[in-house]
């Protein structure tokens, strides 16, 4: 059950510097981009906004560039766009394939880069009508003192189920934030925090900006579990990115969502020319079971998730090693 | 707050003014009158409420009505042309795409945004682009052979 929209002020800046001072001026100031998140949690009495700061306006953030040096998305190009776009799909698959799996085509003309990187938390006991929440006695992400999912822990469980963060980690990918103080890259596996209630290393008068990526093509591959065929978050979601070694090795990046409350990167010691295949995957997948920490986030149970985005890590990796050897 | 929206609904241009929470959906439903569309899950996950905001398929319950400032808006009544109706809707008439009909604005306006971008789709590509619609009634199959009927390509 959803609930009208509470009262806010809208305001729609057209520059990033306009936008970062409307989110000084008021700390309850919330931005929104597409909004295809955000205003269903906003209906469900999930956030306590006055001033919306609305950036679907501002032209410089929607800029999609590809030079030799580096691939640049602006935060407000929209995943459709982003799909659209050949160069993309050819050069970095894991990406594409990220981007169009991501909700429905109808979300995706309007969601954004920027929105699916600070994607909000999601969790069986946050994602709810106030009503339900109010009868459970609300929970630790918002409002309450308990988390539901691990009564005796001190933190959100609630799991960061974005697509794109993934594929764009295991591309190595930086970040851009702009805030008062001006820009600030960091690489993107440091912009989240294991922690669901506040995930994002984002100061409440920032704005993810851009995100960036070396221009090299790559054997790369990005696949989610969902309930559903279309229209669904990941129960858990992999990107994987096999690169070949000078001496006809394969070394891999790996990044995971769904699983956790943030992004998780795994760490992949390199698969040698020499090396038995068989016993490579199967340390790969015993390493990546021991790695996520899937919760009751989801009605689906977390063992089932823990064991399936072990399997899929290890077909794709698998697929992805012989093709480069093509 | 309020604030004076200036759109294009069907053709016709609007001037309201709207309170800044108000959903595009309620806008068009309430002010406009405008009741084809739909509001089903009213979350964003059904697709019955699917409008054309800049000849895109939007879902008009979770998109802000002041955000459509200076855009085009397409409902499912301004399909018809003088009271015929257009190909989509007569395909969907004759192939039985509609049984009870709560989805078919939605589906309407999804499957119109995808034959302009792309006049001449694959059973494929219909299907992706109709992945943000769901119908309790057809099963699908008669919505995507509506959709190819439309386009000419009936088999």
């Amino acid at each position: 059950m959803v609930e009208i929209l509470p009262n806010f002020k809208l305001v729609r800046p057209k520059t990033v510097e306009q936008a970062v001072a409307m989110l000084a001026r008021s700390e309850s100031a919330k931005l929104c981009a597409g909004g295809t998140d955000l205003i269903v949690n906003m209906r469900h009495g999930l956030s306590d906004v006055h001033t919306l700061v609305e950036i679907s306006q501002i032209n410089e953030m929607q800029e999609l560039d590809l030079d030799d040096d580096r691939l640049r998305i602006g935060a407000g190009v929209t995943l459709n766009e982003l799909a659209r776009s050949n160069e993309i799909a050819k050069s970095f698959p894991a990406i594409h394939q990220a981007c169009v799996a991501i909700a429905s085509p109808n979300h995706r003309n309007c969601a954004t880069v920027g929105g699916n990187l600070c994607l909000d938390t999601r969790c069986l006991f946050y994602n709810q009508s106030h009503w339900w929440r109010k009868s459970n006695d609300y929970c630790l992400k918002y409002r309450g003192t308990i988390c539901h999912v691990a009564p005796k822990g001190n933190r959100c469980r609630a799991a960061f189920a974005g697509d794109l963060a993934p594929a764009l980690i295991a591309c190595r990918a930086d970040i851009e934030i702009t805030g008062p103080q001006g820009k600030r890259v960091i690489a993107l596996k440091d912009f989240y925090r294991e922690d669901g209630a506040d995930h994002l290393k984002l100061n409440s008068d920032e704005i993810v900006t851009a995100v960036s990526v070396k221009s090299t093509a790559q054997n790369s591959a990005y696949k989610k579990i969902t309930v559903r065929g279309a229209l669904d978050f990941p129960l858990a979601g992999v990107a994987v990115v096999c690169n070949q070694t000078p001496d006809d090795g394969r070394s891999f990046s790996i990044a995971i969502t769904g699983t956790n409350s943030s992004p998780v990167v795994i760490d992949v010691p390199e698969l040698k020319k020499d090396d038995n295949r068989q016993d490579f995957f199967s340390a790969l997948g015993n390493l990546v079971k021991k790695s996520v920490s899937p919760q009751r986030t989801t009605t689906i149970a977390a063992h089932y998730r823990r064991l399936s985005i072990a399997a899929i890590t290890v077909r794709l990796a698998k697929t992805l090693s012989d093709e480069g050897s093509k | 707050m309020k604030q004076i929206i200036s759109a294009t609904i069907n053709g016709t241009s609007c001037q309201d003014a709207i309170d800044d929470n108000l959903l595009l959906i309620d806008y068009l439903r309430k002010n406009k009158t405008l009741t084809g569309t739909k509001s089903g899950c009213d979350g964003g996950e059904c697709g019955a409420c699917t409008v054309l905001v800049n000849g895109q398929p939007r879902l008009s319950c979770i998109t802000l009505a002041a955000t459509c400032q200076n855009a085009e808006i397409e409902t499912i009544e301004g399909e018809s042309n003088n009271g015929r109706l257009s190909a989509l809707q007569r395909a969907f008439h004759e192939n039985l795409g509609t049984q009870c009909g709560f989805c078919t604005p939605g589906m309407i306006m999804a499957a119109s945004g995808l034959l302009r971008d792309n006049p001449n789709p694959n059973d494929g590509e219909i299907r992706a682009a109709l992945a943000g619609n769901l119908c309790r009634c057809t099963g699908y199959v008669k919505i995507i052979k509506s959709v190819r009927a439309a386009i000419g390509t009936s088999s």
